[in-house]
């Protein structure tokens, strides 16, 4: 026989894996990918292209010496650029969504030791640092496209960085900012399929709901935490809706506009930045959902998906404190 | 399928755990057959859990099957007995399972002398609890679980401690393993004779015998000789239904208090194994001298369960049973919580269930903990073992304790479903073991000061 490797128990073990458990949830990201390319052409490509290599570039520049080679190959980090640039206008210039990437990793990462370690969501840190240096144009739409213009790349997306080019382009508003600003409602099913002005990621809302129920299958996070999110939307924007029609939109509305069903699959259930006790997934995923309608309503913003998952990445040490199981024979 | 369905709904079980696959086919309906006799056989004199055995033999003695060889060394230790006729060939330092080297006597068979196994029956009525617990401390009774604690310490309820229920332990949760399976259905008249002298010597009023569902054909064979005193319940088959505490919640819905013992809430638990010899060490005089191992896994050609004298080579059994050139490990026990070797110079031990071969080694990996949560669902304990291994790791083991890393009974759960690999458990016994030495330090520290007193 062999020599005896004398390795440690237990001797069977269950098959899910890290790398594997990012693996799916990449692939549900390319499959949004494919949904933002078909809704806005070559420049959802583009621009999460620019995110993504501004994110895996990062991680690997600063983890590149590590004993064991750098940390690009536990696809967290490819992950985190492909979700970042989800969230961000079909229009954005490259060098902008690259920044983000960057700042993603870097900001939202990396400066807290690596993988596991980062109380924020790296991707909306990205974001969020978009939305404080780019104001304007990280809130300049594009509507969807046709098929004549589906391979046209808007001519903001190569601007140069710094420059304030004379930009040209058509512009729309989100559903959610013509509801709010504009006072004007949107068909339900274009919400539905994916056909009105929006982030990259965030208008399909039909895709959206199967791959949340695809990752929930295949365990990819805990189900408690996108559930409770949506469950609170549905329930306070119903209640409040029912008081004041003319602030808060119905449920459904709020439900499938925005960015709330992107985050509920991909943001909400990163199981870094949230509790991992059962009783704080509740908590976390209700404070997701009661800020979220908050924001919508009464905030300076249209939407308030990013700031409410922040906010809560904040609150979750302290959630978690509050939340520890009785122990086993315990008081 | 919807029965089915119904009556794993219904079955008793505790909260969290885990599935593992079980690996239990191969064996399941194997009888246990008797080890071939090897000629020299290996007993450490420490093979359970307290003060090793003290040799009452020399070498060039020549002794029977089941004479004595070993007295117990004090309270927490027990009786040791030849395994096979022969004559002891010397008393040295031999490596036992654990990886050290222990004193060990060593045995030589003696082919041409009869291995008869013979005894005294005793009627337990006819003793007082003290002379019935001196009977199976020199009988060499421990648990046969795979924890080696001494029985009669266990059966040694202190004053103001009442035994209401006697449960017997036939959940066998560890994957691989059958030896209890087996037990359970061809000695049931042992078991459950076992099972009505333990309440009787405890004065308990009921009994049950907990076993997983996986084994029909153990709680039907059991149900037919139990009298109306012992309960066969089956509980939900789940990893770690067999640890005493689970199997309490399965059974009673109660929970033993933290750092405490079943005696707390009256209940006293055995194993189905032991509780079958203490039958043979009351009705036919026979001290602990073999045990059922199961010697399974893809590393054996022929995996089988094995009466097996204690003390006989792990090399020559896994011959018996056709190990492979592939393995590549060897583990006593079960997979989830049995021992790797790193030599196959050990011998079978009391507390040994199994033996585990496997083949192809995994290479190990671990990533960063992405705190997905997995060991905190699967923790029986309802500890939260990724906070508590980073704890340990950053050499942290006071906070560790404030969050119960005590209680931690070393299941492995938290290992099984981590899909970063992270050696869970490991970091949870360097914990526990760094939190025992600074206990013993303190306590030594305090007895020297006491000393120094005037």
């Amino acid at each position: 026989m062999s020599d005896l490797v004398l390795s440690h128990g237990p001797f069977v073990k269950d098959a899910a894996t890290t790398p594997n458990i990012m693996r799916d949830v990449l692939i549900a990201a390319l499959l949004v990918l494919g949904a933002a390319t078909f809704h806005f052409g070559l420049t959802a490509l583009a621009v999460t292209g620019a995110a993504t290599v501004g994110a895996v570039g990062t991680e690997w520049w600063f983890t590149r010496k590590r004993p064991g080679g750098a940390t690009t190959s536990d696809w967290s980090a490819a992950l985190t650029g492909v979700l970042l640039g989800l969230t961000l206008p079909p229009a954005l210039p490259l060098w902008m969504a690259f920044l983000g990437g960057v700042a993603a990793i870097g900001l939202g990462k990396l400066i807290f030791g690596g993988l596991g370690q980062n109380p924020f969501n790296p991707a909306l840190v990205g974001r969020a640092f978009l939305q404080a240096a780019f104001p304007t144009a990280i809130t300049t739409w594009t509507p969807p496209v046709d098929g004549s213009t589906w391979s046209t790349i808007p001519s903001s997306v190569f601007a140069a960085p710094l420059m304030h080019g004379e930009v040209d382009i058509m512009t729309s508003a989100t559903p959610l900012g013509l509801a709010k600003f504009q006072g004007e409602g949107t068909e339900l099913s274009n919400l539905f399929f994916g056909t009105t002005g929006g982030s990259l990621g965030e208008t399909n809302a039909l895709l959206l709901i199967l791959l949340g129920l695809w990752l929930a299958s295949r365990r990819a996070f805990d189900w408690r935490l996108p559930i409770s999110t949506l469950v609170t939307v549905a329930v306070l924007s119903g209640a409040l809706h029912l008081v004041l029609p003319d602030a808060v939109q119905p449920p459904s509305f709020m439900l499938l506009s925005g960015g709330l069903l992107l985050a509920a699959v991909f943001m909400v259930t990163d199981p870094v930045s949230t509790p991992t006790t059962a009783k704080g997934a509740w908590i976390f995923g209700i404070g997701v959902g009661a800020l979220v309608v908050l924001i919508r309503a009464w905030g300076g913003l249209p939407e308030g998906v990013m700031y409410a998952i922040l906010l809560m990445n904040a609150a979750t040490p302290h959630i978690e404190r509050y939340t520890q199981p009785r122990p086993f024979g315990g008081d | 399928m919807i029965s089915l369905a119904g009556l794993r709904a219904r079955a008793r079980t505790f909260r969290q755990g885990i599935h593992p696959p079980e690996h239990k086919a191969p064996t399941a309906g194997l009888p246990i057959e008797r080890a071939p006799f090897v000629d020299e056989y290996v007993l450490p004199l420490g093979q359970h859990i307290g003060a090793p055995s003290v040799a009452v033999v020399q070498p060039g003695d020549d002794v029977r099957r089941g004479d004595k060889l070993a007295d117990p060394g004090g309270f927490v230790s027990v009786a040791l007995h030849a395994p096979v006729a022969g004559r002891v060939t010397a008393i040295e330092l031999r490596l036992h399972p654990s990886g050290r080297m222990v004193p060990s006597i060593v045995l030589r068979r003696d082919p041409w002398s009869s291995q008869q196994l013979a005894g005294e029956p005793t009627d337990p009525g006819t003793l007082d609890r003290d002379e019935a617990l001196r009977l199976i401390q020199h009988g060499g009774l421990v648990g046969l679980g795979g924890a080696a604690f001494p029985s009669h310490v266990k059966l040694a309820v202190p004053e103001g401690k009442v035994v209401d229920e006697v449960v017997i332990n036939g959940c066998e949760c560890e994957p691989y393993l059958t030896c209890d399976h087996r037990v359970m259905v061809e000695e049931p008249a042992a078991v459950v004779r076992g099972t009505e002298i333990l309440r009787l010597l405890l004065g308990g009023k009921r009994s049950w015998i907990g076993v997983e569902l996986n084994k029909p054909d153990a709680i039907e064979t059991l149900k037919t000789v139990a009298p109306s005193t012992v309960e066969v319940v089956g509980v939900e088959v789940k990893y770690p239904q067999g640890a005493e505490k689970m199997l309490l919640v399965a059974l009673f819905g109660k929970e033993v208090p933290a750092g405490g013992l079943p005696l707390d809430l009256g209940i006293l638990t055995n194993n189905v194994g032991t509780t079958a010899a203490i039958a043979d060490l009351f009705d036919r005089g026979l001290p602990l001298v073999e045990r059922v191992v199961t010697v399974t896994g893809a590393g054996v050609e022929y995996p089988r369960n094995l009466r097996v004298p204690i003390g006989t080579p792990v090399r020559t059994i896994l011959e018996h049973c056709g190990l492979r050139p592939e393995a590549d490990r060897v583990i006593l026990g079960g997979p989830m919580m049995g021992a790797p070797q790193k030599s196959l110079d050990v011998p079978v031990l009391k507390g040994t269930s199994g033996l585990l071969c496997l083949p192809g080694a995994p290479e190990p990996t671990e990533f960063p903990c992405i705190r997905c949560a997995r060991c905190v669902r699967a923790c029986p304990m309802f500890l939260n073992p990724a906070r508590l291994a980073r704890l340990v790791r950053a050499e942290r083991p006071d906070e560790a304790a404030e969050h119960h890393l005590m209680s931690c009974f070393e299941c492995g759960s938290c290992s099984y479903v981590c899909p970063s690999g992270i050696p869970l458990v490991q970091w949870m016994r360097v914990g526990k073991q760094t939190l025992r030495a600074e206990a013993a330090r303190a306590k030594a520290k305090a007895a020297a000061e006491a000393a120094d007193a005037p």
